[in-house]
């Protein structure tokens, strides 16, 4: 790498590691300064579902093209990755979430993602494990998962195949243009790209993105169980509004036979610490979804925290104009599924490329609904 | 000494003392290997207290038992996995 | 589903440090909840299926426990707590103790430094055999090796020769003039000396070799190929079971979770067992003394202040100074050699429960690191066993204590939250006022 790099990645995370897979790639010189560990932050504490969602127009477009991109690399991909496509189970509890369901199943399959209604005997034959007197459930089976550090790691060794470089346990204390002031000296530098997560605001203030902790356990080995991504449909309730604490059930079996079991919402600021209220709150709804797991074993449990926006949509592309700085942050929930996608759209803008979708709804410095912090 | 319990290892039927461990009896009758490792290797009871959790046998069904915190209980169905 | 008891004095561990706690406590007076995830009373070294089999000093405690009122609970597994309750799985279900004062006598764990063959059925730990034996394990006509270092290798071998077990040899890894030193100071001890001395009259046919050390294990034709060093040669032996262990690591994990602060890897306390964290008491391994005595001395030091009888307490502290003097000798004398830290190859497993070998390792790592890296540490041990041994080889920082402390069910941890939780009745145990 030349003493200067064309572009310097702020954050290893899963969606710093994707940017600069992409920027290297296309024969930009990268550096990406990590404070901690590569994927030791908000991508190690995730579930690791890859899943489309339909919130918004946008939302839509970015998962699904997202889910493309890992899929098309399913070869590529060395089994620590744990990739699985098992597809998503989305839960109706009633009449009403089950309408919302087939609403769902029609707008995803007229888009040319597959989803399937299920009713409540399908439900059970799919998932026995779940509890009788659900009204049924929508499957989008080309859903996934993966094992969010691995995936990171091997996007940074990707990255450095191609020329990029990795310097882990570097503070980055200001962005400047055409240079970063980083524990250690000052990194003179074509472009910035900020990929710090929930810290991005730390480093480039005005950004509005919050810390949104989240609880998750994991248990033993119990292979079986569960054979998909199972979340309920008010998950969606859950994620899309912001209030100060919320759980939902959310089951996903692991390529290693464990269930990791979410989630919750919480607004708290920067509190790592595992509250057991919440925890107790979060599998109380996971055993009501599915009793078995009651007894199963939990061995680990731990937080996290998601880069959330007020308009539940990432900041992609460039901050200020002419500064140098581009942002490629406030993925909430949604980092790991949405992290090639957010690499390759944020390359092809610095690129001067045309990108595969519409990037306005991403722009950094877009109007955002008032009311919300 | 409490008269023997009868548990079943692996579908057969062993009678043991009522006042051993099931890590004990498994032991003392010859199943020194109790179950698999996550990569297939054979593993046996270390520590004897609950804590390395290589004793792990399937009780009745569930699994992740350590057999080494169980005391054998009459009609006790133990999986073994050798 | 929850449920709740209400106590003055909550101690975790029933084995002797949390038995004389107990009894001190509720001899004052107080309600006492005992809890230990065993099946009774005893801990480790008092483990027993009948009580015959138990010293006289044993014998007495259990029966003062018995007459204390003091409640036991066997089969509780605590895996929260604040210094103002203890949450538990309790038969299954979520048990919440609310109390004024906790003491936490959670006793130690073997540590293990890896060779290769470790890993193989029928290498044990040296505590783990005698634990299975005391549960009763018929090892009779097995041909054993003990090969560990510490005075914990003599009432093990004593066991072993007693069962009807074919007691191969005894190896310590320590140094002849270094057991020598320790044994020629065990005047200061009487107690432990004559102790010493019936041990080794009870295992009098095997050989004790001081400065030997196992190098590795292998499978054989016929149970275990072991090979030993003693630094000027190597040789192998056969037999059915080896046991191994480099001495205890004190088991601190409820301490660090309440931020409880350490001295290295133990539980700071002052001279009434206090920590760092107002009414809540450390007593035995967990505070680096070692051994029964020590250990009865320590639980009744933190039970009597518990229970407010700190001037009672200090009558205590003489007894409790000579232990610590002790287990200083202990450590000093029986350090792991160097060689042990390197006995490891790149296929030799570290993590038992995900079969991480040492090759997947890297220096630098913190345990976190480690963790996110290589699965190493996530398994149901929860990292106490490849933790000290991330420690030792990569002087890794291990990570943070969260809960789950132990492996809980899923149906307890959702019991734990406080609209699930009852409200607090009291332990049946009458109460008396605070002095």
């Amino acid at each position: 790498m030349p003493r200067n790099p064309d572009v310097v990645v702020i954050g290893a995370g899963i969606v710093g590691a994707a940017c600069a897979w992409y920027l290297a790639r296309a024969g930009q010189s990268v550096l990406v300064l990590e404070g901690g560990f590569a994927g030791g932050s908000a991508t190690a504490a995730g579930m690791g579902h890859i899943v489309v969602l339909d919130d918004s127009e946008a939302q839509f477009a970015l998962t699904s093209w997202s889910v493309r991109l890992l899929a098309e690399l399913r070869e590529e991909l060395p089994r620590e990755v744990e990739c699985e496509w098992r597809g998503t189970l989305w839960v109706a509890e009633d009449e009403s979430q089950l309408a919302a369901a087939r609403a769902r199943a029609g707008y995803y399959s007229s888009r040319g993602v597959a989803a399937e209604v299920l009713g409540p005997r399908d439900l059970a034959t799919e998932e026995p494990a779940l509890r009788s007197g659900l009204a049924g459930g929508l499957r989008v089976p080309g859903d996934g998962v993966v094992y969010p550090p691995a995936l990171t790691r091997w996007l940074l060794d990707g990255a450095c195949r191609a020329g990029a470089e990795v310097r882990q346990n570097v503070t980055v204390e200001r962005i400047t243009p055409g240079a970063v002031d980083a524990s250690g000296g000052r990194i003179a530098c074509g472009l910035v790209v900020n990929a710090a997560g929930a810290a991005a605001p730390r480093l480039t203030p005005g950004l509005p993105i919050v810390p949104r902790k989240g609880h998750l356990v994991i248990t033993d080995r119990y292979p079986g169980l569960c054979r998909h991504q199972i979340v309920e449909l008010g998950y969606l309730r859950s994620a899309h509004t912001m209030t100060t604490s919320s759980v939902a059930f959310n089951v996903q079996p692991r390529a290693t036979g464990q269930l990791l079991i979410g989630s919750s919402r919480e607004l708290v600021g920067w509190e790592p610490a595992v509250n057991q209220e919440i925890l107790a709150r979060m599998l109380r709804r996971a055993t009501d979804f599915i009793p078995a797991l009651a007894r199963l074993r939990a061995i680990r449990t731990w937080t996290g925290f998601r880069p959330a926006t007020p308009d539940k949509l990432p900041l992609i592309g460039p901050w200020s104009p002419g500064s140098g700085l581009w942002i490629a942050a406030g993925h909430e929930g949604l980092g790991i599924t949405t992290a090639l996608g957010t690499g390759r759209l944020l390359s092809d803008l610095m690129l001067g490329r045309q990108p595969a979708i519409d990037p306005a709804p991403f722009v950094p410095g877009r109007e955002m609904p008032a009311g919300a912090d | 000494m409490a008269a023997p319990v009868e548990i079943r290892i692996n579908g057969v039927s062993h009678r043991v003392p009522a006042d051993v461990s099931l890590a004990a009896a498994l032991l003392s009758m010859g199943f020194g290997v109790m179950h698999r490792s996550v990569s297939g290797m054979p593993r046996g009871p270390v520590c004897g207290m609950g804590i390395c959790f290589e004793c792990q046998v399937i009780v009745d069904g569930d699994p992740h038992r350590r057999a080494c915190l169980e005391r054998v209980r009459d009609g006790m169905e133990v999986r073994t996995d050798e | 589903m929850s449920d709740r008891l209400d106590a003055d004095v909550a101690i975790v561990g029933a084995g002797p440090a949390g038995i004389a706690a107990a009894v001190a406590a509720a001899e004052s007076g107080r309600r006492v909840a005992l809890l230990d995830a065993a099946p009774g009373p005893g801990g480790q070294i008092w483990r027993h299926r009948s009580v015959d089999e138990l010293s006289r000093t044993a014998r007495r405690w259990l029966g003062r426990l018995d007459a204390s009122g003091a409640r036991m609970l066997p089969g509780a597994s605590v895996f929260s707590l604040s210094p103002k309750h203890l949450d538990a799985e309790f038969e299954g279900a979520h048990l919440r103790i609310d109390a004024k004062a906790l003491i936490l006598a959670t006793g130690a764990m073997e540590r293990w430094l890896p060779f290769p063959g470790w890993t193989l059925p029928g290498v044990v730990g040296v505590g783990g055999i005698q634990a299975l034996i005391k549960s009763g394990a018929d090892l009779t006509g097995k041909r054993v090796i003990v090969a560990g270092t510490g005075p914990l290798l003599l009432p093990v071998a004593a066991t072993l020769a007693r069962s009807g077990a074919r007691l191969a040899m005894v190896a310590e890894q320590a140094p002849f003039n270094r057991v020598a030193a320790f044994a020629a100071g065990l005047w200061r001890w009487p107690g432990r000396l004559l102790q010493a001395a019936a041990y080794r009259r009870a295992f009098f046919r095997a050989r004790y070799l001081t400065g030997t050390w196992v190098t590795h294990a292998a499978a054989g034709d016929h149970g275990l190929r072991v090979t030993l060093s003693n630094d000027r040669r190597e040789w192998s032996v056969a037999c059915d079971f080896l046991c191994t262990g480099a001495g205890l690591v004190p088991s601190t994990e409820l301490a660090r979770l309440l931020g409880c602060e350490l001295d290295g890897r133990v539980v700071r306390v002052d001279r009434y067992q206090q920590t760092s964290v107002p009414r809540v008491f450390a007593a035995g391994e967990p505070t680096g003394n070692s051994g029964a005595d020590a250990a009865l001395v320590e639980g009744t030091i933190a039970g009597l202040t518990a229970a407010g009888a700190a001037v009672r307490a200090e009558r205590h502290f003489p007894a409790r100074d000579r232990h610590r003097a002790f287990a200083r000798a202990v450590g000093t004398a029986f350090a792991p050699r160097p060689e042990l830290f390197r006995l490891a190859d790149a296929e030799t497993i570290v993590c038992r429960c995900e079969d991480i070998p040492l090759g997947a390792l890297r220096a630098g790592w913190s345990a976190r690191e480690a963790k996110l890296a290589t699965r190493i540490g996530m398994g149901p041990c929860q990292g106490r066993v490849c933790g000290p041994i991330l420690e030792a080889l990569f002087g890794a920082a291990p990570d943070t204590v969260r809960i789950p402390v132990w492996p809980t069910a899923v149906g307890a941890l959702a019991g734990a939250g406080s609209d699930s939780i009852p409200e607090s009745v009291p332990s049946g145990i009458p109460a008396e006022p605070w002095l």
